[in-house]
């Protein structure tokens, strides 16, 4: 276990004071306008949007992602994969930056066997960002830019994927390797509370 | 007059003699309301017209059976305090008529009979049949929007789709199959019944608004034959809303698990009709229902239309009145509207009231009792169907070397890597896959204590077409030897039952043919039916499907982490064959590549050779001696060790006689297992794992990238 995980509820403006806030999968409001856009006004979000202005760790995975993508926490956007279709696969990822709060319990150029499963994982953006994933020569599933698979922001304590971390943290259903991820955090938050 | 009402209820899909006898029993003529309810419930889809009787013989009892049929969905005891409950279900004519609705609402329409019951839905299989999709853009087409269709429910919902199967036969052109299981998991305790209690209670309609979607869907598609100008029965299909259910989902889950609920029951074929009948015969009450309290999505509907509206993403439920309070805070937190529209009375007759007004007043036992059930007139053993023999035109030009014999059958669409397809679906929410797809014969889902489920779907319409009593219990066996090869038992069986016209004998004797198998191979294996679906009248202007039962089958074992897999494992291993194998050709798919239609006999097996074969095989991957088990089924032995080689990513060398048929097939009762030799002493080895070929010493030698590339390339989309 490298933490405890406290549920917070979209509708409540109320982070229970916990200390990383994982934004997760899943098809927020059904997806039906644009990943992430209607969840992107959720009240806990206004939150999360403070909480990561001040610094705090925010972790976005898939459906997370396109909604810190949303809120303008992290840059660029997610489109429909190059496919037009949904994709479920386990992946190889290749840690671009393991200086990072995210990516600190992983070795640079390390690979992880992680599955990703969407729709809209395409990353695109405009300018240079801070990617710390990519998937490995030839496992690009979506078309994604440069075969990003998580970048995070400026500040480096938001970090947004598309591949599932938290479906490869058993042996029985697959990888343990994003545990990488979990225990990151896990390592930043303790150094923290030690400063 | 007479005349117009006469023409009514035919359009409404009743015979003479039918509404002749509600005139009987009602004493009265019925007003429009009360005949559109009651040509719902008289269909066939609703009443099981032409198969109640049959169904009698299938065998329903066993020690762990908790739910049996005619609840939303059976369950059976799984230990450690849970249940898990499961049922199959067809949706062939809409996702004939429009594929990607049709398919996602019959993922929709599963997932509310297993939450219906109180189980929380872990896993969705789909069992599909088409056209052949090389030579019909319509069976692409349809291929494509179902896969998608079921994707959108599935993959939205948060409930990962684990398996199923596919195969294209030319019957299927027109009327393909879209079957779609669902398995929930509950405390035992949970578990909950559909008939409504307590005259005075309150009947609530949870979740979606009313409209005018899917009006007459289980007359007009499900029980009619599927002919020209379908285009025009679009709006009888409905729209699925996967997030509407999500949020529906976790409402219902929640009610019960604050037991604020007496009963619950899902909104499927028929909508609140069906529901309320459903609800009031079970308990043995009668129930209001006022159609002006139901919220509907469009204005000005007719009472009627309000009573056999199908839209999607409702439930209806009875509440004690003194918890009505807690049921709306419940719903408020899930933004799932709760309407208070009826109750439950003891005058035993439905009533359906507007504004307080009487517009429809049906007794309970005949909605749901006194339809007719008919005598099938069984006459059969000739020729398969006409459209089936086409394809004998072609006879003669199939590949003779092995070699080539095995490259056409892994390209072949019967065969061919399904990647294409399970990729689309998302597998592993929910976090208790064991066993992907690909992976294993059954998919393996992990419980809290450490030991596993395993779920296989499986039928073969072409085999049942050469022999339907023996096709039918192979599909049976199949299923347990899926299990077997992950290490599970057999706990219970559901099934669904696609045929043609019953009214013709060649196929009522197919259906009475076929469910004496299924009931056949479940008493040789000892597992019990415990719910299931029949889906009638599937033809086209050129004749029926095949007949094609599909069996899915749940099992357990005890420890999650030794669950078995497919592919071989180490270099080195001994390969042996386990079972009483006397594999034929007939009905198989090098016949099918050969150009023959569908003849019997089928090989017949001593059910306890197949009993012993997979008990064989289930202890052996327990106890770990056994690396990958493999049961053999299409393609025959050659295409099951290819696919062991190509799951594993390593070759294989095998000897065998001279004469052995590498391509019959005889399926369920043999298996390709592999292991240390030391610890296969007494199975019949045949060869060995290791290298990068696939060989049959003196038949064939292929690289097993080869293989793969041929494989891999045989449903890739256009």
């Amino acid at each position: 276990m490298v933490g405890d995980a406290v549920p917070l509820w979209h509708a409540e403006r109320d982070l229970k004071g916990v200390e990383a806030v994982i934004v997760p999968g899943g098809f927020s409001y059904g997806d039906y306008l644009r990943a992430g856009a209607i969840a992107r006004f959720a009240p806990v979000m206004e939150d999360v949007i403070e909480f990561a202005q001040e610094g705090g760790l925010v972790l976005g995975i898939c459906n997370g992602f396109q909604v810190l993508c949303e809120a303008g926490l992290l840059p660029g956007a997610l489109l429909p994969n190059a496919s037009l279709r949904f994709v479920c696969r386990q992946v190889e990822l290749e840690v671009l930056d393991p200086d990072t709060s995210f990516t600190r319990a992983c070795a640079r150029g390390q690979r992880l066997s992680v599955p990703v499963k969407h729709t809209t994982g395409r990353y695109y953006s405009p300018d240079p960002v801070h990617a710390l994933l990519r998937y490995a020569p030839g496992q690009n599933p979506n078309g994604s830019q440069d075969d990003i698979a998580g970048v995070c922001n400026e500040q480096g304590n938001v970090f947004g994927l598309m591949p599932h971390p938290e479906h490869a943290v058993d042996p029985l259903t697959g990888s343990t390797d994003g545990l990488r991820i979990f225990e990151s955090i896990r390592a930043e938050i303790d150094d923290r509370v030690v400063a | 007059m007479t005349e117009l009402l006469l023409s009514r209820h035919r359009e409404l899909g009743l015979t003479d003699r039918e509404y002749d006898l509600i005139v009987e029993l009602l004493d009265r003529e019925p007003n429009g309301v009360e005949l559109a309810m009651l040509s719902l419930m008289w269909s066939e889809h609703c009443a099981y017209k032409h198969s109640r009787k049959l169904l009698r013989r299938l065998p329903i009892e066993g020690p762990h059976v908790l739910l049996g049929p005619g609840e939303n969905a059976g369950a059976v005891d799984v230990g450690d305090g849970l249940a898990v409950a499961f049922k199959v279900e067809s949706h062939n004519h809409p996702s004939a008529v429009e594929p990607f609705q049709g398919a996602a609402t019959g993922v929709g329409g599963i997932l509310r009979d297993v939450f219906a019951v109180g189980a929380r839905p872990i896993a969705v299989l789909d069992s599909l049949r088409f056209g052949e999709p090389l030579e019909s853009p319509r069976s692409r087409y349809l291929l494509e929007r179902v896969v998608a269709g079921i994707g959108h429910y599935g993959n939205s919902i948060g409930v990962p789709t684990v398996g199923g199967e596919i195969y294209f036969e030319e019957s299927y052109e027109q009327n393909c199959l879209v079957n779609a299981m669902c398995l929930g998991l509950a405390p035992r305790e949970r578990l909950i019944r559909s008939a409504a209690a307590g005259v005075g209670n309150v009947v609530v309609l949870l979740g979606a608004l009313t409209g005018r979607d899917g009006i007459g869907g289980a007359s007009v598609l499900a029980s009619a034959e599927l002919g020209e100008g379908d285009e025009a029965k679009r709006p009888s299909v409905q729209i699925g809303d996967p997030f509407s259910e999500k949020k529906l989902m976790e409402c219902c889950l929640e009610l019960l698990d604050r037991e604020l609920l007496v009963s619950l029951q899902d909104l499927g074929a028929a909508g609140l009709t069906s529901a309320s009948s459903e609800m009031a015969g079970k308990g043995g009450v009668g129930i209001d229902i006022d159609v002006s309290r139901v919220p509907l999505r469009e204005p000005g509907m007719e009472p009627f239309e309000i009573m056999i509206s199908e839209s999607q993403e409702r439930m209806l439920c009875v509440v004690e009145p003194e918890r009505l309070g807690e049921v709306a805070k419940v719903c408020e937190r899930w933004e799932t509207l709760a309407a208070r529209i009826g109750e439950v009375t003891d005058s035993g007759q439905v009533r359906v009231l507007n504004s307080g007004e009487v517009v429809g007043d049906l007794p309970v036992e005949v909605l749901v009792d006194k339809c007719p059930t008919y005598e099938l007139e069984p006459r059969g053993g000739g020729p398969p169907p006409a459209a089936n023999a086409l394809r004998a035109n072609a006879a003669g030009s199939g590949p003779t070397a092995p070699r080539d014999s095995l490259l056409a059958l892994l390209r072949s669409p019967n065969i061919a890597s399904r990647r294409p397809v399970f990729e689309q679906y998302d597998s592993i929410v929910q976090s208790r896959t064991v066993r992907r797809p690909d992976e294993a014969d059954a998919a393996v889902l992990k419980l809290p204590d450490g030991s596993a489920i395993a779920v296989s779907i499986d039928g073969n319409g072409r085999r049942v077409a050469c022999d339907p009593r023996r096709g039918a219990a192979e599909a049976v066996y199949e299923c347990a030897a899926n299990l077997a090869c992950v290490g599970a038992e057999p706990l219970g069986v559901t099934n669904c039952l696609n045929f043609g016209n019953p009214e013709k004998p060649e196929v009522a004797w197919q259906l009475t043919e076929a469910v004496e198998g299924i009931a056949e191979g479940c008493e040789a294996l000892g597992v019990p039916v415990v719910g299931g679906n029949v889906s009638l009248y599937n033809e086209s202007p050129t004749g029926a499907i095949f007949p094609t039962p599909v069996i899915g089958m749940v099992g357990k074992l005890p420890d999650a982490s030794k669950a078995g897999r497919l592919g071989f494992l180490c270099e080195g291993d001994a390969i042996a064959l386990v079972g009483e194998f006397e594999p034929s050709l007939n009905g198989s798919e090098l016949a099918k590549l050969q150009g023959e239609p569908p003849h019997g006999p089928l090989p017949d097996t001593e059910s306890r050779f197949v009993r012993d074969a997979q008990r064989i095989v289930r202890m052996g991957v327990r106890s770990e001696a056994l690396h990958n088990a493999h049961d053999i089924a299409e393609g025959g032995l050659a295409v099951a060790l290819a696919e062991c080689c190509l799951a594993g990513g390593i070759g294989a060398t095998v000897e065998l006689p001279g004469d052995f048929e590498l391509f019959g097939e005889a399926a369920g009762r043999a298996f390709v297992v592999s292991g240390p030799q030391d610890r296969l002493t007494g199975f019949q080895t045949i060869g060995r794992v290791g290298g990068q070929d696939f060989e049959i010493v003196g038949r064939l030698k292929l690289p097993i990238t080869e293989l793969s590339g041929v494989r891999d390339g045989g449903l890739r989309y256009a």
